[in-house]
């Protein structure tokens, strides 16, 4: 008997571990031969601790399982069965590319990797010069996922021609937006992935080592990871000689210190040589001189686990999904105060009300949506009004907005937008890097300003406008610059929240 | 952990420092280790550090103070890390912040009177479709609440 336990971090604080030992616990009572797979999260959230029982009729599932349901699954008379888990209609809706294997597979087979379609691009790029790859990866349409949608080929393309005896592609784990747990959850459930999009990275741009910037707070990401990056070195996919092509790629895995600024890509790189993170000025470009002043490819997670796929299936498939200027899939987080919430991974271009609403399932409350924030800290409050806004790159940004790393958070009707607009001030005051006035004294300014407004004088909201335009002209990065869009886009949707008296009258 | 001053402790500094000498841009790696092995960065163990990788001691106090994780003092036995970032707050945080407060019987950012707990908020955990979220001496819990909190503080006291 085959029986899925997942070991995503998820799972876990909802209590998987507690149901995998009981899992064994019961299998050794019953003498019955039970073989456990800790296997990476489907994505619906909401049902974790979600089992799987392999039967002749495909993977069953059971959800929100506690140690006490454990023999009714192993009978199968559990009253929390969902039937065939690739049925459920939030999983059946999706278009899983990035994260085909993510919560089917062992993570740490390489065995169980390679039977369900890994390695297949790394086998194809290593038969291709670094130009046609990069090539392939230009024409797929792919974009950074990290956040600022920049074009993955044409930075590639920027650090293969760029002159180095040693060249680096760092991944950027550092995934600090709320919201957000793509990231997380792809290295949890299928590191391999990650591993052969760097490794295809290296191959393609000429270097041979590779870091994974992965953030403190995610210790179940950095054990995985660890253990896979040990494997692929084992099993010849890592070393001197990736699959014994005579090229060499190898890579290890740095643990963050806790502050958010360092996932923007030249902090991240000051942290990783052991200083302190502070945001450096562009020029120069991290890809012409980044890692100790080297050549080197800064990508997020999803950007480099995306490549396997392009490579594998060509970028004519990958291309043909989406919207507009925003191609292929997207894996959606939807989070906060919500009914569904989990991962959701389809083609660009759902509307911001198909995804809360349709997808989501409206809030967990059951009370109405009042506010939805896309792409984490820095990105805007979304009203209802606007929830007919298509999810892309350019489609957001014309609405006041960013898709970020596509995390969304949902808040009923009980948020007070001042006080979500006060924590966005007080959050970019506690994580500056400290470089700019804007930024540094802005923030902290802005805390005060809208408490100012919170005692009722009005007279402090034209103050709040003008700090917010000069943190957005004056910051060197977008945690400054972009801090305005919460606070703007809560006192635009929302004024009443922002108007002491008009509240006290409401109340 | 034994003592974190003394021979031995410095001999075992010395050690954690050489194990990553190696390595590009050594000093995160070298100050994560030292935490791990004292449970905070003694004083002791700037001089060393410095030295070892040609800057000066005010270089890696500066490098230290940057990051919210490395810890200049000990923590309580347990540490708790909560959740406050947006998503968490969506689903109510800031009532899990005030339990976690009186459960534990310190405020955010303290440790408790009988040194057992430190609390400390976190800004985002990526349990963001299971908040408020928190970790527990490293191991996650979401859909925290008084109740869930409470057992977790009774099993640190027992
Ligand atoms: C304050 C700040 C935080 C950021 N955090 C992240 C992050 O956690 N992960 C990430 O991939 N990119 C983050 N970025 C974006 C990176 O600077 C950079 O654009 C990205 O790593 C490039 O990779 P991509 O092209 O694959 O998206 C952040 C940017 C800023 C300004
Ligand atoms: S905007 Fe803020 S975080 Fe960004 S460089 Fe300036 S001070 Fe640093
Ligand atoms: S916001 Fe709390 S875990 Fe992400």
């Amino acid at each position: 008997m085959k029986i899925y336990v997942p070991r995503d971090a998820a799972a876990k604080a909802m209590g998987a571990d507690e149901v995998a030992e009981a899992v064994l616990r019961e299998a050794r009572s019953r003498g019955i031969d039970v073989t456990l797979v800790r296997n990476g999260s489907r994505g619906m959230v909401w049902l974790e601790p979600l089992v799987e029982v392999e039967t002749d009729k495909g993977r069953v599932g059971y959800g929100q399982i506690e140690a006490a349901d454990v023999p009714g699954v192993l009978d199968g008379s559990s009253d929390k069965a969902l039937g065939p888990v690739e049925e459920i209609p939030y999983f059946k809706g999706q278009t899983r590319l990035t994260f085909a294997r993510v919560g089917l597979t062992d993570p740490l087979s390489l065995a169980d990797y390679a039977a369900h379609g890994g390695l297949e691009g790394l086998r194809k790029a290593l038969a291709m010069s670094g130009e046609a790859i990069v090539k392939e990866v230009t024409e797929s349409g792919l974009r950074g996922r990290g956040g600022a949608g920049f074009p993955t080929g044409i930075k590639w393309e920027t650090v293969r021609k760029a002159e180095g005896a040693q060249k680096y592609i760092v991944c950027n784990a550092d995934e600090g937006d709320s919201g957000t747990f793509a990231d997380r959850m792809l290295m949890e459930g299928d590191p391999f992935c990650l591993i052969e999009g760097m490794a295809i990275s290296g191959i393609a741009v000429g270097a041979t080592k590779g870091y994974v910037y992965l953030r403190s707070e995610y210790p179940d990401a950095i054990e995985v990871m660890n253990a896979a990056c040990d494997i692929a070195r084992r099993e010849g996919l890592l070393g001197a000689s990736v699959l014994g092509s005579g090229k060499a790629f190898d890579m290890e895995i740095r643990v963050g210190a806790g502050a958010y600024v360092c996932g923007e890509e030249t902090s991240l790189l000051n942290s990783l040589e052991g200083k302190r993170g502070v945001v450096r000025a562009k020029p120069p470009l991290p890809a012409l001189q980044g890692f100790m002043g080297r050549p080197t490819v800064v990508n997020n997670v999803i950007s480099l686990a995306s490549v396997p796929v392009i490579m594998a299936r060509g970028a004519a498939f990958y291309k043909d999904f989406g919207l507009g200027r925003s191609r292929g899939t997207i894996p959606l987080q939807i989070a906060g105060n919500v009914k569904y919430g989990g991962l959701y991974e389809t083609a660009f271009g759902t509307t911001l009300g198909d995804i809360v609403e349709k997808i989501g399932g409206g809030t967990a409350s059951g009370r109405p949506v009042k506010a939805v924030q896309v792409g984490g800290p820095l990105g805007a409050y979304f009203p209802v009004s606007q929830f007919d806004t298509p999810f892309g790159y350019e489609e957001f940004d014309a609405k006041g907005g960013l898709i970020g790393h596509a995390g969304l958070v949902v808040f009923d009707d009980t948020a007070d937008m001042r006080k979500m607009a006060r924590f966005a001030m007080e959050f970019c005051a506690v994580e500056s890097c400290g470089k700019c006035t804007p930024c540094r004294i802005g923030a902290v300014r802005g805390v005060e300003t809208i408490d100012r407004i919170g005692r009722g004088d009005a007279s402090a909201i034209p103050l709040l406008e003008d700090l917010c335009e000069t943190m957005k002209d004056g910051s060197l990065c977008a945690l400054g610059g972009f801090t305005p869009f919460p606070v703007m886009s809560a006192l635009k949707h929302f004024p009443d929240d922002f108007n002491a008296n008009a509240k006290e009258a409401a109340e | 952990m034994s003592g974190t001053t003394g021979a031995a402790a410095s001999e075992r500094i010395l050690a954690t420092i050489s194990e990553h000498l190696g390595l590009e841009g050594p000093l995160l790696p070298i100050l994560h280790a030292v935490q791990a092995e004292f449970g905070y960065v003694p004083q002791d163990a700037v001089a060393p550090i410095a030295k070892a990788l040609n800057i000066t001691r005010a270089e890696v106090h500066g490098v230290m103070s940057f990051y919210h994780d490395f810890r200049t003092e000990p923590a309580g036995a347990h540490v708790v890390k909560i959740c406050r970032a947006e998503a968490c707050q969506a689903a109510g945080a800031d009532a899990a912040v005030a339990a976690a407060e009186k459960v534990f019987g310190t405020a955010l950012h303290g440790t408790s009177a009988d040194g057992k707990v430190t609390l400390e908020p976190v800004y985002c955990l990526g349990l963001c479709a299971c908040g408020p979220s928190a970790m527990v001496d490293g191991k996650v819990v979401g859909h925290v609440d008084e109740k869930k909190l409470g057992k977790i503080a009774k099993e640190m006291r027992a």
